[in-house]
């Protein structure tokens, strides 16, 4: 029986395995040094802030491994060799494979900051992670104050798991504005906002410079290029994250910041394909990065590999682009591009509406010359993501989307809807007189 | 802030500490006078068991329930035995020994707490109040931001079944035990709310009333709770406004005014089969008994359980009355909140709950056969069964143990839906109707799912919504209360409870939203 490995137990490496499963009968190992069982680690910050048990971030029994015929090792893979097809394991022994999948997923950026090994100073990743930041950070009296730096999603995160144990948060961000490098200004504005409001002492256009250790190795505090020394007992690195796949160099893998791998997931080296966060695609598809460290994409790539190894050569072709996060108490959704004005074309237009009290504002792209919908970020609304798919797929334009924005709404029942607030403000700017459509479950589920 | 919470937790526990010790406290003196009032209006034929209390309790002094009760109940149980064996069936006494126990101190209470019942209100009840109150309040300063705010619930005692999640549960079974079996013990209460039952029903207060009063003031105190935990979120805030309506009006304030004016007791929103009783056959000719009203009710009643209650989980979903109506539901979603993250999600649990429930709700079905049949056939024998033992059986077993005892005690232990969950026969009609014929689902939403699994920690019902929610798949399960908790304490916006159309209710997907157009063909196809 072939017998398909799989290097790491995260939800790419999962998704190709139980997909396989589905649709064949082979022999499944998944390979992992991080946790004996598969854990959500989207969900780590809850274990911290006491939402959940670790045991809750797992979302399979424990039983259904072996229920699925999926072995699990716990091991560390060293090295492969792919002529004997053979992975050498930290321990000394030997995996044989017929055919691997790498999905090994992603480590914390370090930039060899001075001191960046100190204890004490981490990322946000592994369920080791965890387990540090509780060691380190357990409590406002063993850390007075913790400096995180990187103001990205993990960055915004690891500072309120922090404060749900009222533990001083230093957030340094490298942006003159919060996440303005994916964020248009308006809605970066509104986090800065709410970041100072959690009482965070957020410092814009700052940067790290270096980390002090105390004399037992210990961060005691950093310095910022505004030549600032703030005292500190954990150190948080959250700028961004790249592939974990030191263990491939000279393996003979072709690797470029991740391990390169054509549409079908394949890596130069037969038998061997590469998915998830640690995967690099040889050209961008469409306005997507080679490599995709979203949660959802590492899931699609494990639908996909598992249908190519399973007979079905299938290319990798994500959809419309979408994603979520929470920023604090702020829901963030987005469907299509919207792009900062960093990195927005000329041709992109914005149309921004901000509620005058909450935190909630959406801001809608559309091409200049066509008024084509080319995607809208939302905070505190939730929008129906097969709506939104549709209306891209479609082709829609930006009116038809004002008109028809309500089918999108995706709020719990009995809240306040916006919608003839949005398209009030739509119709004074753009000389339009559009007026919002009530919602329709025809419509919504294109019934005739 | 965290002092007045402090000072709040101590006045709260000065109550509930005296309102512990009543049972066991206070002076019962039985007069001459008192008792041949009461065998009078009992019409107590027992010439042993008169002379046995005249001898044994009537004019002494007994301090504390302990002394006085066994009395009481040994008489009844020598005079009931001797008359048995006397065949003298006219002299047996039917009232339960503790029950005979429970009214006769009533009326031989004597002493402080019955001269001073306003202020015996205060210091339990009203020290309660306050103190829940001034506990809870600060929440709003201190939670801090709009939002969930479910920070801390797994590393505090109460909330992760400590010490204090035990000893609530020992308080919750013993006060039910009480209530349910030793009902002299809770003499003392009745008399803190005498005063209120008879503003409302003329009638002194027995031990339900109690319940009844003290369930009204739980829900009140821990919706202020639920207003502010999830003041960002509009159904919560609705939901528990209604529930809230539905147990005050409904099951308490109605029920006694009707009594006021002569009228049976009856709680309109509580629908056959969770209200067992319905069909008993007292109560049948109770009804048939009261003239126009009682008619109406039966009516009302039939009509309730047979059209209104599976036309509304239609449009609605059970949610309608499971989260918005009923006591039971209500109870568990404000003094249960805190401990809904307790109710097991394992494959195992849920093949317990379908078993268990549907178990029940076939008791049910056939004990109603029986007494039904037993009513109209005019015998009290159905098949070689007394009917009479199998309601005794239900009574005990289910009315009392599983949906008193275990399902409000055991709420620190295994959840707040314990009963709903496992239990209730009405519970499982419906939620035949919402998985078969409704118009109800959580909706997920495409493939935003990130697998977190707040949903499945915090549904007090044991679903794994995340198991759903991660495949795209919409939730359709018959026992989903749609208390709207797992969309509230959704960080990505993937859930959202909504009544729609059938057409498309239950979406299987093999492949989530978002990935290759070709692979879904590809999936159709098959």
């Amino acid at each position: 029986m072939e017998h398909i490995v799989i290097i790491g137990n995260g939800i790419s490496g999962v998704t190709a395995a139980r997909h396989i499963r589905k649709l064949s009968d082979k022999r499944i190992s998944i390979i992992s040094a991080e946790t004996d069982f598969f854990f959500s680690r989207t969900a780590l910050m809850y274990v911290y802030m006491g939402h959940m048990k670790f045991e809750h971030t797992q979302p399979y029994e424990d039983w259904f491994w072996k229920k699925n015929r999926i072995d699990l090792v716990n091991a560390y893979v060293e090295g492969i060799d792919y002529k004997e097809k053979t992975l050498r394991l930290k321990d000394g022994t030997d995996i044989r494979y017929d055919r691997l999948i790498i999905a090994t997923g992603s480590k914390p950026n370090k930039f060899g900051w001075p001191g960046q090994d100190s204890k004490g100073v981490q990322g946000l990743y592994s369920k080791q992670d965890l387990d540090g930041v509780e060691k380190y950070a357990p409590n406002n009296k063993t850390c007075k104050r913790a400096v995180i730096v990187g103001g990205g999603l993990i960055g915004i995160e690891l500072a309120e798991m922090l404060r749900s144990r009222n533990i001083p948060v230093t957030f340094l961000v490298r942006e003159n504005s919060f996440w303005n490098g994916v964020l248009p200004s308006g809605e970066s504005q509104m986090i800065n906002e709410h970041i100072l409001e959690h009482h965070i002492d957020l410092r814009l256009a700052t940067n790290l410079t270096e980390i002090l250790p105390d004399e037992h190795g210990r961060v005691k505090a950093i310095k910022t290029d505004k030549g600032d020394v703030i005292e500190c007992e954990f150190v948080g690195l959250t700028a961004g994250v790249s592939p974990n796949i030191d263990f491939l160099k000279d393996s003979g893998i072709e690797i470029g910041r991740g391990v390169k791998v054509n549409r079908l997931l394949e890596t130069n080296i037969t038998d061997i394909y590469a998915i998830g966060d640690c995967a690099e695609q040889h050209e961008a598809i469409g306005n997507r990065r080679p490599i995709e460290a979203v949660w959802y994409t590492g899931r699609m790539m494990g639908e996909t590999v598992a249908q190519t190894i399973s007979g079905n050569k299938t290319e990798y072709k994500p959809g419309h682009w979408f994603n979520s996060a929470k920023f604090l108490d702020v829901e963030y959704q987005t469907y299509g591009w919207v792009f900062s004005e960093r990195t927005k074309k000329d041709s992109e237009k914005h149309f921004h509406w901000r509620h005058p009290k909450e935190k909630i504002c959406i801001t809608v792209a559309y091409h200049s010359d066509t008024n084509k919908f080319l995607g809208i970020n939302t905070f505190g609304i939730r929008m129906r993501h097969e709506i939104f798919d549709r209306w891209l797929t479609e082709e829609r334009n930006v009116e038809y989307v004002m008109e028809y924005l309500k089918d999108a709404n995706f709020d719990p029942e009995f809240y306040a809807q916006y919608e003839t607030d949005i398209v009030a403000k739509f119709n004074t700017e753009m000389g339009t007189s559009i007026t919002p459509k009530k919602k329709s479950w025809k419509r919504i589920f294109k019934i005739a | 802030m965290k002092i007045i919470k402090n000072i709040g937790l101590i006045i709260f526990l000065m109550g509930l500490t005296i309102f512990a010790a009543l049972p066991v406290v206070g002076t019962y003196s039985l007069s001459p006078k008192q008792f041949g009032d009461f065998v009078g209006q009992k019409g107590i034929k027992s010439d042993l068991f008169i002379s046995d209390i005249q001898e044994n309790v009537v004019g002494q002094n007994f301090e504390g329930m302990f002394s006085f009760a066994p009395k009481v109940t040994h008489a009844l149980e020598a005079a009931n035995a001797q008359h048995r064996k006397n065949k003298e069936y006219k002299k047996i006494i039917y009232t339960k020994p503790h029950d005979m126990a429970a009214e006769l101190g009533k009326i031989s209470g004597s002493g402080f707490i019955v001269e001073n019942k306003g202020l015996m209100w205060f210091l339990t009840f009203g020290l309660g109040i306050i103190g829940a109150l001034m506990f809870i309040l600060p929440n709003v300063v201190l939670l801090g931001k709009k939002g969930i705010k479910n920070n801390g619930i797994y590393h505090e005692n109460a909330t992760n079944r400590g010490w204090i999640a035990w000893m609530v549960f020992i308080f919750l079974v013993s006060f039910y035990l009480i209530l349910y079996f030793r009902s002299e013990y809770a003499v003392n209460w009745t008399y803190l709310v005498d005063p209120i039952s008879q503003s409302l029903s003329g009638n002194l207060a027995g031990q339900w009333f109690v319940y009844g009063f003290m369930y009204c003031v739980v829900m009140v105190v821990m919706a202020v709770r639920m207003y502010i935990k999830y003041r960002h979120n509009m159904y919560q805030m609705v939901r528990t406004t209604s529930v809230l309506f539905f147990q005050i009006v409904f099951a308490f304030l109605i029920p006694e005014i009707m009594v006021r004016l002569q009228m049976p007791y009856y709680d309109f929103k509580n629908a056959f089969p969770l209200d067992y009783d319905f069909f008993f056959q007292w109560n049948l000719k109770s009804l048939l008994n009261s003239g126009g009203i009682g008619l109406f009710i039966l009516v009302w009643g039939i009509v309730l359980t047979v059209v209104i209650v599976p036309v509304m989980v239609y449009f609605f979903g059970k949610r309608w009355y499971c989260s918005w109506v009923c006591g039971c539901g209500g109870l568990a979603e404000t003094l249960g909140d805190p401990y809904r993250q307790h109710s097991s999600k394992s494959l195992f649990s849920w093949k317990v709950e379908r078993w268990l429930i549907h178990g029940v709700l076939l008791f049910a079905v056939v004990m109603t056969g029986f007494t039904l049949y037993g009513f109209f056939a005019e015998t009290g024998t159905v098949l070689g069964i007394k009917v009479q033992s199998i309601m005794d059986t239900y009574s005990f077993l289910i009315g009392a143990v599983f949906a008193g005892v275990i399902g409000t005690g055991f709420y620190p232990i295994f959840g707040n839906r314990v009963w709903c969950r496992f239990g209730c026969p009405l519970a499982a009609y419906l939620g035949f109707v919402q998985r078969f014929k409704s118009r109800f689902r959580i909706t997920t939403n495409g493939g935003q799912c990130i697998s977190c699994g707040n949903c499945s920690t915090y549904c007090e019902q044991g679903i794994d919504v995340r198991a759903y929610a991660q495949k795209g798949e919409n939730i359709v399960r018959s026992s989903c209360v749609g208390c709207g908790v797992c969309s509230a304490v959704c960080p990505r916006g993937v859930l959202k409870l909504e009544n729609g159309p059938e057409q498309g209710r239950i979406n299987p997907t093999e492949i989530l939203l978002g990935n290759d157009p070709d692979l879904m063909e590809l999936v159709n196809r098959k």
